[in-house]
């Protein structure tokens, strides 16, 4: 079952358009960069950009923060959301599970070909980008991963951060990215934490789904689903930047979305990716266990 | 009949089955019997409950009471063992409409239980279920570019890919051109006679007559009629005439007429009176006295006449409705 899924997930162009479409974002933006030689200020714009143009081959990272605030889970709410209603609304659930497939079987084979569909968004990413750093704006120079251009030291409090999530990325790299920029980081040390951040992002990217998965079985519109999944995600995103909102935002999905980037600190910040690991693991078991109980008692009438 | 059961081999046996959705009653205690080697035909309107029925049988819907027994077993708890035997056509059928004919029954074989293990047999299976409908010849299109007969034997082809011992088939003739209502009859009847019990629900009454040997009549949720064809289209013991000399004839059969429809009579001949109480004698009778005959014959009731004998009036708002 879990092989036809990926087989039935591969073989729809949908599938690879995203993928191409995700990864040509970052090779854009790369392009533009290359051409004017004109990164972001530190500080200001996406996380990493400012420092790509002394070091290509941290220009995966860039573009993993890059594709994560809108494409990837745009993506990933879109594959999920579609999992079980756009079977029920193409009427080929019914034939599905008089297969039979069990519903509970089929959740699972579902969650499985998400989970590959995110890691190979999230890989295609980093393997472009990687290329695209390398090639188009050179091996490292400076080795020293987040050194400011022009020397003027660590990025200021404003952090990496993305508007909506500066207050993760800005707690921490206020008092990390100081000690990172002199560190140099070896080509393994790099790989590593690239491997560490896919997994946070491939782990975050599951609730997202989780979510999706659970609207996909309450309404047969796969449409519905995925901008429910959305509408989630908005609303955390409004609440984590809402300074009166800061007792629910340690539960928020999108609160410690962006904490990977403490994986290219020296040493490692572990606090904010041990929470965000901890709450995306909360929301896909909750949200899958939803998805479980209501689809496993739920009259297939379409 | 194969491995159907011990218990007087019921291939489908509901008792009491009810499903109500809110306030609304979809189908009401009903007690389906289907043998083996039936070709059962489940009738009614529009809206009188089949598909519900169809899906309980199939475990889609779940009853809110009553039992269902499925080749011996009840369902839906023995849905792992019961649905591998069962082939299945429920309202239109569905495929994913970009990939081919052939890969949509592969992966539809290949996602039930022992799929892997079908793997082997598999292409030649599909290769079997495509020629038995007739989209042996149909290659590589996706199923986007199927008309709507073809994609209609594509799903029967999906529900006969496992060999099934039971075929559920909702309304299979729909879409099909009256060349391909005639193939599936024969498909369908080919396969009866090699021990498939078929089961289908329509509500074109002709279909039924034609390929059913059991019929069940469904009218607002509750089964009003269940018999063997032959058993209700049994004679009545009139007589059908059809006779250009109708007013003569009225006159000479004083009072044994029961209905005139221009030059049709139905007569209920009288034993004795010189002549015996059936057809033959009655057209000695006819033509002795010098009338013209242009046919006669036992009369049987059609189904139609049947069904609509035993549903209510009402049911004819409902079934009006889709």
């Amino acid at each position: 079952m879990i092989r036809v899924e990926l087989v039935k997930l591969f073989r729809r162009p949908r599938t690879w358009i995203s993928l191409v479409l995700t990864c040509a974002l970052p090779f854009i933006v790369a392009i533009f960069i290359t051409i004017t030689h004109l990164a972001p200020p530190p500080g200001q714009g996406s996380a990493f950009l400012s420092a790509v143009l002394q070091d290509g081959e941290l220009y995966p990272a860039a573009a993993l923060a890059l594709v994560l605030p809108v494409f990837l889970p745009v993506a990933v709410a879109v594959v999920a959301g579609d999992s079980i209603a756009g079977e029920a609304a193409g009427g080929t659930l019914r034939y599905l599970l008089v297969r039979p497939v069990g519903r509970t079987r089929l959740l699972v084979a579902k969650l499985i070909a998400v989970t590959a569909y995110v890691l190979s968004v999230v890989l295609a990413v980093t393997f472009t980008a990687y290329a695209t750093g390398v090639f188009l704006l050179g091996p490292s120079r400076a080795a020293a991963v987040g050194q400011a251009p022009g020397g003027t030291g660590g990025l200021p409090g404003g952090g990496p951060g993305i508007a909506g999530q500066a207050p993760t990325a800005g707690q921490a790299a206020g008092g990390a990215v100081t000690s990172l920029s002199g560190a140099p980081l070896s080509l393994l040390q790099l790989t590593e934490r690239i491997g560490g951040a896919i997994a946070f992002i491939t782990v975050s990217m599951l609730g997202v789904a989780a979510i999706a998965l659970f609207l996909s079985t309450i309404t047969d519109s796969a449409l519905g689903s995925a901008l429910g999944a959305l509408a989630a995600l908005v609303a955390s995103e409004i609440l984590v930047a809402l300074n009166a909102a800061t007792v629910v935002q340690p539960y928020l999905p999108t609160r410690y979305w962006l904490a990977w980037i403490d994986f290219f600190r020296q040493p490692v910040f572990w606090r904010d990716i041990q929470r965000g690991f901890g709450i995306q693991a909360v929301y896909v078991v909750v949200f899958l266990a939803a998805a479980w109980a209501n689809f496993s008692t739920k009259d297939i009438t379409r | 009949m194969t491995g159907a059961g011990e218990s007087g081999a019921g291939v489908i046996r509901t008792r009491a089955l009810t499903k109500r959705y809110g306030s609304v009653t979809a189908v009401r205690s009903v007690d389906l019997e289907v043998r083996a080697g039936d070709r059962y035909g489940l009738l009614g309107p529009n809206g009188s409950g089949k598909t519900t029925l169809v899906r309980m049988l199939l475990g889609l819907v779940y009853a809110t009471s009553g039992e269902i027994e499925v080749l011996g077993r009840r369902m839906p708890r023995h849905a792992r063992e019961v649905l591998p035997q069962v082939g299945a056509l429920i309202e239109e059928p569905a495929a994913y409409p970009h990939l081919s004919g052939r890969t949509n029954l592969a992966l539809l074989d290949a996602a039930g239980p022992g799929g892997l293990s079908a793997r082997r047999t598999r292409k030649r299976r599909v290769d079997e279920a495509l020629e038995q409908v007739g989209l042996g010849g149909v290659g590589r299109r996706p199923v986007k570019a199927y008309s709507l007969g073809m994609r209609q034997r594509l799903g029967l082809a999906g529900a006969l890919i496992r060999r099934p011992k039971l075929l559920v088939l909702d309304e299979p003739g729909n879409g099909l051109d009256p060349h391909g209502i005639r193939d599936l009859r024969e498909l369908l009847i080919g396969l009866n006679e090699a021990g498939v019990t078929v089961f289908l629900s329509s509500h074109l009454m002709a279909e039924v007559e034609q390929l059913c040997t059991r019929v069940g009549v469904l009218d607002a949720g509750r089964l009003v009629l269940q018999d063997d064809l032959a058993a209700l289209r049994a004679p009545t013991g009139r007589v059908m005439v059809d006779t250009p000399d109708a007013d003569r004839a009225v006159a000479l059969l004083d009072g044994q007429v029961e209905r005139r429809d221009g030059d049709q009579l139905l007569v209920r001949p009288v034993v004795g009176d010189g002549a015996a109480g059936d057809a033959a004698g009655l057209n000695a009778r006819l033509v002795e006295a010098g009338l013209r005959v242009s046919a006669i014959g036992p009369h049987q009731r059609t189904l139609e006449e049947i069904v609509l004998s035993v549903t209510g009036t009402g049911s004819d708002h409902v079934g009006e409705s889709s």
